[in-house]
């Protein structure tokens, strides 16, 4: 016996090149889906996990523009203006913060970064507070500065890499001249943290002339306070701003729709053309085929037959296109991920483009009912070909 | 089948088509009964009506009016229409079809060609029926072969065990041997006699081929719609 799906088969068999291109298109389109849905799911988780590896859920700082600042904060740029330690005190005071955590960014110019130099930033931090903030960073060598006035660096894990330093060794600091002794390097976490180098506060604040003086206080909110209440309780301080990670989040993710808006149409436009294609592969098939169609009902196909004929090669065409397409996204989705951070303004570490098993099916559901909707038509007018003309006709 | 054996009746069959305001009777009252067992050849010139005939014979397209039973079984009468869904049914339960142009699906392999009318509609116990079909037509050994890659008269074969897969009562041939050479023609008819001896199956085969004609047990003749029945082959070489 020989199946539907064999002479289904068989039959895209036929004009293998005309197959072949349709496949193409579709599996284009399937990759351009999932792609940009993977992206969808991938960036908000990694700009979730960069705010939560934060440690905190409200930063304070000089007034300007705060999310300017968040966004050079959370790249790990320097801050636009200063503010007094003593702020850190009143805040700390306050019955609903657990816990404040100085920091202070500086940046120098290394003229020996890239072709022609680029900027390096310092972060300074106590280590026993950013410990605290962060438990979740570990060394893979050394561990934290032996004094809050010590020359010592703690290198993010890629820094380290970059630079080609080990415990031990010196790091120069340009601009400064000024040589830190590598005490520790942390493993790599998949943050911003990872291209830090950290130093004493202390050290930073006298280096750079500003004592007593940060670029932001991270505050961490005690278990079930709300945090936009006390964001309000904020505002009364004098000259600070107060920026709330989750309105960064969701600053950031409303300019990423835009960019998801102008992909998405893409991709529908893609899907449209694909289907257009698929359309136009299975119709001029069912043409050629005008008298083999016409003697299949002569020989016992009735019209639901061939309408289920049309639609199986419909849906094998869109199911290999679909696989193709799926498997070119996964394939090609590190490379997926640096074109997006060539164009994107902000890219938090970490994956951007997340394609989970969920995806993988729903994009496959997608791109089915796709070659459903798309057979429709030709197997309705093969279904609708009556035997007679068929055979009398000279076309096929 | 019916008691009296009776495989086809056709009453005052008749077929008009239309072109502008003209009215073409292709088969014009035509009456004629096969019985069951019949092997029976429709010849005539070009544009006679025999295609027309074996189309209505064959329930693949409605008469303009007349009656026609199969078995007993009404299937035309009056002015009443069957639905192209309805024609299937009755075809693919009664007829088994060949025509000149073979009409073999090229990617499929001879074999799958044979078995493919089971894809869609099956009587029970036919599932060895395709092999056994090209045992008997000798086209066993080039089951696995596509179209493209046996002769013109071996596709007639297969195409002829695809007609009978599904075990019909009655086979139309329509121009069997239209793309045959007279070797392969006189080979093809001789496969269709030896169905008919020992199958007891009814059919009926248009030709162009005089010669061929002569192999049935009656000749009817088609000329401007009308059929008549010639008494015997004599005359038809006449």
């Amino acid at each position: 016996m020989i199946t539907k799906f064999q002479v289904a088969y068989k039959n895209l068999l036929r004009k293998r090149v005309r197959s072949l291109l349709t496949l193409v298109g579709i599996a284009l389109s399937a990759w351009v889906l999932v792609s940009l849905l993977g992206f969808n799911h991938g960036y908000e988780a990694s700009l979730n996990r960069d705010i939560d590896n934060m440690g905190f859920e409200l930063m304070l700082m000089a007034k300007g523009c705060p999310y300017e600042a968040a966004t050079l904060m959370l790249k790990g740029g320097t801050g636009l203006r200063y503010i007094n330690e003593s702020f850190m005190g009143d805040v700390a005071k306050e019955p609903e913060v657990e816990k404040t955590f100085p920091m202070l960014m500086s940046a120098v110019f290394d003229p020996n970064k890239g072709e022609s130099g680029g900027i390096s930033g310092y972060f300074g931090v106590e280590p026993k507070s950013f410990a605290e903030l962060k438990p979740s960073l570990k060394f893979r060598q050394g561990g934290w500065f032996t004094d809050v006035n010590a020359y010592e660096a703690v290198m993010g894990y890629e820094a380290a890499e970059l630079e080609q330093r080990e415990v031990g060794d010196k790091i120069l600091m340009p601009e400064k001249n000024v040589e830190f002794k590598v005490v520790g390097i942390l493993n790599r976490t998949g943050t911003q943290d990872d291209g830090t180098i950290f130093v004493p506060l202390k050290t930073l604040q006298k280096m750079f002339g500003r004592p007593n003086e940060l670029t932001t206080i991270g505050i961490k909110l005690k278990k079930g306070i709300d945090s936009v209440r006390f964001e309000e309780k904020l505002y009364k301080l004098p000259d600070v701003q107060v920026v709330s990670l989750t309105q960064v989040k969701d600053t950031i993710m409303g300019l990423i729709s835009t960019a998801k808006v102008m992909v998405l149409s893409i991709a529908i436009i893609a899907i449209l053309i694909a289907m257009v294609g698929v359309i136009n592969t299975i119709l001029m098939s069912v043409h050629e085929r005008f008298q083999e169609i016409g003697i299949l009902k002569t020989i016992g196909a009735m019209p639901w037959d061939i309408f289920k004929l049309i639609w199986i090669e419909t849906l094998i065409l869109c199911a290999i296109g679909g696989v193709l397409g799926v498997g070119l996204a996964l394939l090609l989705s590190k490379a997926t991920e640096v074109l997006i951070r060539y164009v994107m303004p902000y890219a938090p570490s970490g994956g951007l483009v997340l394609i989970d098993l969920k995806l993988v099916l729903f994009t496959m559901a997608v791109i089915l009912c796709i070659g459903l909707v798309s057979g429709l038509y030709p197997a309705w007018k093969a279904g609708r070909i009556r035997p007679l003309e068929a055979i009398r006709s000279n076309i096929g | 089948m019916n008691e009296n054996g009776i495989s086809i009746e056709a009453k005052s069959l008749t077929k008009v088509y239309h072109r502008g305001s003209e009215q073409i009777p292709a088969v014009n009252d035509v009456s004629l009964r096969i019985n069951r067992g019949d092997f029976i050849s429709i010849i005539g010139p070009s544009g006679s009506g025999k295609t027309t005939l074996v189309n209505l014979l064959g329930c693949l397209d409605n008469p303009t009016s007349g009656e026609l039973s199969l078995a007993g079984r009404p299937i035309f009468s009056g002015a009443k229409r069957l639905s192209e869904r309805d024609l299937t049914k009755i075809r693919r339960e009664t007829f088994g079809y060949i025509f000149q142009n073979f009409y073999l699906i090229p990617t499929l392999t001879v074999m799958e060609n044979v078995m493919l009318p089971l894809t869609f509609y099956r009587k029970s116990g036919l599932e060895d029926e395709g092999m056994k079909l090209l045992k008997l037509l000798g086209m066993d050994h080039r089951k696995d072969h596509l179209p493209g890659q046996v002769s013109g008269g071996e596709m007639q074969r297969v195409a002829i065990a695809r007609a009978m897969v599904n075990r019909p009562e009655i086979l139309l041939a329509d121009e069997p041997t239209g793309n045959l050479d007279t070797k392969r023609s006189a080979e093809i008819v001789q496969v269709l006699q030896e169905l008919n001896r020992t199958a007891r199956l009814t059919i009926i085969m248009v030709t162009h081929n005089q010669e061929l004609a002569r192999h049935a047990a009656r000749i009817f003749e088609m000329r401007d719609g009308r059929i008549s029945e010639i008494p015997n082959h004599k005359q038809v070489a006449k």
